[in-house]
């Protein structure tokens, strides 16, 4: 990483962003050091060339470089370490642990300090898989360590072409993850490996048989994703919507209740107070589908707003990057990205410092190539090996001003698979999660019946017909059983498409829970209700909503859930 | 000995350019005009050239004008000597005290480490049941206040300032008119507050570039007292709209592509860097930041507000003279709102629920509909609703502010119109 191809001087500062002279030749995002006066190291990635003038966007503070300072280039693209490891630790964009750097700086970061980003002291319990002589293409597996709940796989470095014998390999025992754990010769040439390899970030992995149709649900636990606007193993979606509609808490709860191997939170140019939740909760949170901890299943690169804007541009890579590494090993990753918008303003102020023409909003010309190819990372895959590894994506957008129009937005509309539409009017009448009903949408196959849903999207849009017309006519120009249409919509709303994701029971909301109470809500649009009065039909609906909410609150498969139920069908036979 | 640098090649706005060698990016100068002295802050170098914004603007400043280079960044003195203190943005006196030159620290730090960052778990006190009950301040919470010119914003941060249970208190003004200076200073003198208050006050009569320094100061000094002595700080930011004009001048003046309303593409990133600078230290004390921001045409799709509801933990709208229920919102409340009596959640949501009703009822009634029984109740309950909940003159306890919404709620509805759970209205329903 170190060795130095090339010495150059600084010969301007504007922003994040040096130029430099060089000598020798450079690569297009090749990874730099600039070295100010104070003896720290920068970090930067080239990102112009110019003759003999090259552009590096750097990742830190430039305040204190001068025209004239060394700059050292490594010959090395922006890259990320992958081996066993990874999982439980908190990164920043560069793939820094940032508990190390704590350890090391104190409260604040400390400008140029890089640490590596895995334990080398650690020893893992090693099983070798690939026999001698047995013929290996990139990303086959070597051997395993355990990680987790499942077994990590060592692969043959993705880079790697062509096919490979091995020659050699260890006895299982307990190594560190530098130790040579095999070699591998494809007739001109004889390498080691060991149980870490190297990926330049900005380059999707490709060590796979085939990229298939998403088709599973991935479960979120979420009833109005579910049910509604389900996203598939391999999918995309993206949750935007203004400030204050609850982007962040739906994204805590998909991280928390997904039914995923691995998830990947890249907390992108926002709060650092989200991640913190994360950080601190998560190790003493139980995943109740493996019976460990939450955090033990996942990777928080973290990012944050008030850290340097370029390394933002580069957390986006690196988690998708991390995320490529489990789906190799055959498993369903899910990427939580919060948030791209910042990832896109991250690009704009570099497009803007390089005094590139502008696009729409002072957003690069190349915004929509690029979100798409972050997308279109996601997938489902068949290995080499047959088992299938998928990545979904679900990048949350803040448009600026919640106006869907701007060009992230519109961007990512274009590549993703679901759409949930966050709306402030919903969150402001609390009802959370505040994914309008009418607005989403999802091309994924639902765990409900389509016709099922069908009619009760039907009954949700004509409540909102009867709704808009009550505003115009008022209430008591309103038939009795449009009443009943309206208040059987909002009965959905509060009961079914509401959920409290700060209540342990509600919150999680498995599959089978929700196509037993999907039921039972069908039961109640179906039925054909009789009232005197308008006013009649409102207390019955507050009633069987009450019921219904205290239902909710019940654990599933429980007495108390039969014996609540019993009293909905008490309640519903009153009517 | 620093060379002095005599030829100024460039004059735009408030940025000077010189040709000199050896300068650092953010380094200060000096800068010798027949009109008087001024700091600069270097803010970009091509090459041979260095580019200067001029802390008291650049009128006065000729060609041949002095600048010296002074080797270090812009910094504040820290000690307890600020406390009492009144400050301008560049941070020599604007009482009549002595200036401070004692540790002095940098300004605009690096950003906190993310890990070392704890689960905000502190309620702030303030004694408004729109912020206890409904969006409660917690410590090390960033909070904008979204106003309008003419609403009473600085009254109403005063009073939070009053009330709040802090150690010290910062506040950074930003274009402020002079009355309101002294408006500030009074009240905080007659309160017997001044003594662990720190001032940093730009008048809208300064030279805009220290308008963009007031927060960097006013953060610098409150990370001091958070992590050096151990006091749980709160910053008082008003007005951060004038900072982004403040910002937006300086690039149009640099010749950056602006994004959205002449507004740099990197207000969000400027923004971010400065209220993140919120924070609770795990083994030291606290930073919270409340920062008037006002919305230009009341409109919170404008770029500042917008930026600033994306980087904040909620806000509160100030509408009318009162904390509008919609849309004010404390991201930070289910941090402490289980903490401190079992109903408070259910009796937040449900009540703001119940007044978003009663809106919708009132709007009816506006427009001449019959009201039905429910609508009745649900223009009982408002009214009630604004006169007790929402006064913003008052000191009440959380638990008392509690009691008095339920026992609003008895008067108007009964138990199953609330949609609370059951086990709640058992145990607090008025009997």
């Amino acid at each position: 990483m170190t060795e130095t191809t090339s010495i150059s001087k600084v010969t301007g500062v504007n922003g994040n962003m040096v130029s430099v002279e060089f000598a020798g030749a450079v690569m297009q995002n090749e990874v730099a050091y600039v070295l100010p006066a104070d003896g720290s190291r920068l970090k930067s990635e080239v990102i112009r060339v110019r003759g003999r003038e090259a552009d590096l966007q750097v990742f830190e503070s430039t305040t204190g470089v001068k025209v004239g300072d060394p700059v050292e280039f490594t010959s090395q693209l922006l890259s990320v370490e992958l081996g066993p490891g990874l999982l439980t630790q908190v990164y920043d964009g560069l793939q820094n642990p940032l508990p190390e750097l704590a350890k090391q700086a104190g409260y604040f970061l400390k400008k140029g300090l890089y640490v590596y980003p895995l334990d080398k002291e650690k020893k893992w319990s090693y099983t070798p898989v690939a026999k001698i002589g047995e013929r290996l293409k990139a990303g086959d597996t070597v051997g395993t360590v355990p990680e987790g709940i499942f077994k990590h796989r060592i692969m043959l470095p993705f880079a790697w072409n062509g096919e490979w014998t091995i020659i050699k390999t260890i006895e299982p025992g307990d190594f560190t993850i530098d130790t040579v754990v095999a070699e591998a010769s494809d007739g001109s040439q004889t390498r080691k490996i060991t149980m870490v390899q190297t990926w330049p970030v900005k380059i999707p992995i490709t060590a796979y048989d085939d990229k298939l149709l998403p088709r599973d649900p991935l479960i979120t636990q979420v009833r109005i994703i579910d049910t509604f606007f389900p996203v598939a193993k391999g999918g995309t979606f993206c949750t935007p919507g203004p400030f204050g509609a609850g982007k962040t808490v739906l994204q805590h709860a998909l991280s928390q209740r997904s039914e995923a191997d691995v998830v990947i939170v890249a907390a992108c140019g926002e709060r650092a107070g989200e991640v913190v939740e994360i950080l601190r909760e998560f190790p003493h949170l139980d995943d109740p589908r493996t019976g460990q901890k939450l955090i033990d299943r996942t990777i928080i690169i973290c990012n944050t707003s008030s850290m340097p804007v370029a390394a933002r541009e580069a957390s986006i890579y690196t988690s998708v990057t991390l995320a490529e590494y489990y789906r190799q090993m055959g498993l369903n990753v899910l990427l939580l990205a919060d948030s791209t918008s910042r990832w896109a303003q991250a690009l704009r102020e570099e497009s803007g410092r390089l005094e590139e023409i502008p696009g729409e909003e002072a957003f690069p010309a190349y915004l929509e190539s690029l979100v798409a190819s972050f997308y279109e990372r996601a997938g489902l895959v068949r290995l080499k090996d047959g088992k299938l590894g998928s990545i979904t994506i679900c990048g949350a957008v803040s448009p600026a001003g919640g106006n869907f129009e701007e060009p992230v937005t519109q961007a990512t509309l274009k590549v993703v698979g679901s759409f949930l539409a966050l709306s402030r009017d919903r969150a402001n009448a609390r009802r959370y999660p505040s994914i309008h009903p009418l607005d989403s949408w999802s091309k994924y196959a639902s765990i409900v019946p389509k016709a099922k849903i069908d009619a009760a999207r039907q009954m949700l849009r004509a409540g909102n017909d009867v709704n808009q017309m009550m505003k115009v006519v008022g209430e008591e120009g309103t038939p009795t059983s449009d009443f009943v249409t309206y208040l059987k919509s909002e009965f959905i709303d509060s009961v079914y498409l509401q959920q409290n994701t700060f209540d342990p029971v509600d919150s999680a909301c498995g599959s089978k829970r929700q196509e037993y109470v999907f039921d039972k809500i069908l039961s109640v649009i179906n039925k054909s209700f009789s009232f005197s009065d308008k006013s009649a039909a409102r207390t019955f609906f507050q009633n069987l909503r009450q019921a219904f909410i205290d239902w909710n609150y019940i654990p599933w498969d429980t007495d108390d859930f039969k014996a609540q139920e019993a009293k909905i069908d008490e309640l519903l036979a009153t009517a | 000995m620093k060379k002095i640098y005599h030829r100024i090649i460039q004059i735009s706005g408030n940025v000077i350019t010189v040709e000199a060698d050896n300068v650092a990016n953010g380094e200060l100068a000096e800068v010798k005009s027949p009109r008087g002295t001024s700091l600069a802050q270097v803010i970009r170098l091509d090459k041979t050239r260095v580019y200067l914004q001029v802390f008291a603007g650049s009128r006065g400043i000729s060609t041949d004008s002095e600048v010296r280079f002074l080797g270090q960044p812009m910094r504040v003195s820290a000690s307890d000597a600020l406390l009492g203190r009144i400050f301008t943005g560049n941070g020599s006196p604007r009482d009549k005290g002595p200036a401070l030159t004692d540790n002095m620290i940098d300004i605009g730090g690096p950003s906190v480490n993310p890990a070392n960052r704890v689960i905000p778990k502190n309620m702030i006190r303030t004694g408004l049941p729109m912020i206890d009950i409904f969006n409660t301040l917690v410590e090390s919470q960033k909070l904008p206040i979204f106003s309008v010119a003419g609403e009473p914003y600085n009254e109403l941060l005063a009073r939070i300032a009053m009330q709040a249970e802090v150690d010290v208190i910062v506040l950074g003004g930003m274009g402020l008119k002079y009355d309101d200076y002294l408006y500030f200073k009074e009240t905080l003198d007659q309160q017997g507050a001044l003594s662990r208050t720190v001032m940093f006050i730009h008048t809208a009569a300064d030279p805009i570039v220290e308008c963009l320094l007031v927060p960097d100061m006013a953060l610098a000094t409150a990370e001091y007292f958070a992590t050096q002595e151990n006091k749980r700080v709160l910053v008082l930011l008003t007005d951060m709209t004038n900072f982004c004009d403040a910002l937006k001048e300086i690039a149009i003046t640099m010749e950056q592509i602006p994004s959205n309303r002449g507004y740099p593409g990197d207000l969000y990133s400027q923004l971010a860097s400065r209220y993140e600078k919120a924070v609770d230290f795990e083994t030291a004390g606290s930073i919270t930041i409340l920062a008037v921001t006002t919305m230009p045409g009341d409109d919170v799709t404008h770029p500042v507000p917008d930026n600033t509801g994306y980087i904040t933990e909620g806000q509160f709208y100030l509408v009318n003279g009162r904390i509008e229920p919609f849309g004010s919102l404390s991201r930070l409340k289910q941090q402490v709102n289980s903490e401190t009596r079992s109903d408070h959640r259910a009796l937040m949501d449900n009540m703001i629920r119940l007044y978003a009703e009663y809106k919708e009822a009132l709007e009816k009634q506006s427009m001449g509909f019959k009201m039905s029984d429910w609508d009745s109740k649900l223009l009982k309950y408002g009214n009630l609703f604004e006169q007790r909940m929402m006064d913003l003159q008052v000191n009440i306890p959380l638990e008392d502010a509690l009691d008095l919404g339920w026992k609003t709620l008895a008067e108007c509805f009964t138990p199953a119109e609330t949609g609370i759970k059951t086990d709640l209205v058992k145990q607090y329903w008025p009997k």
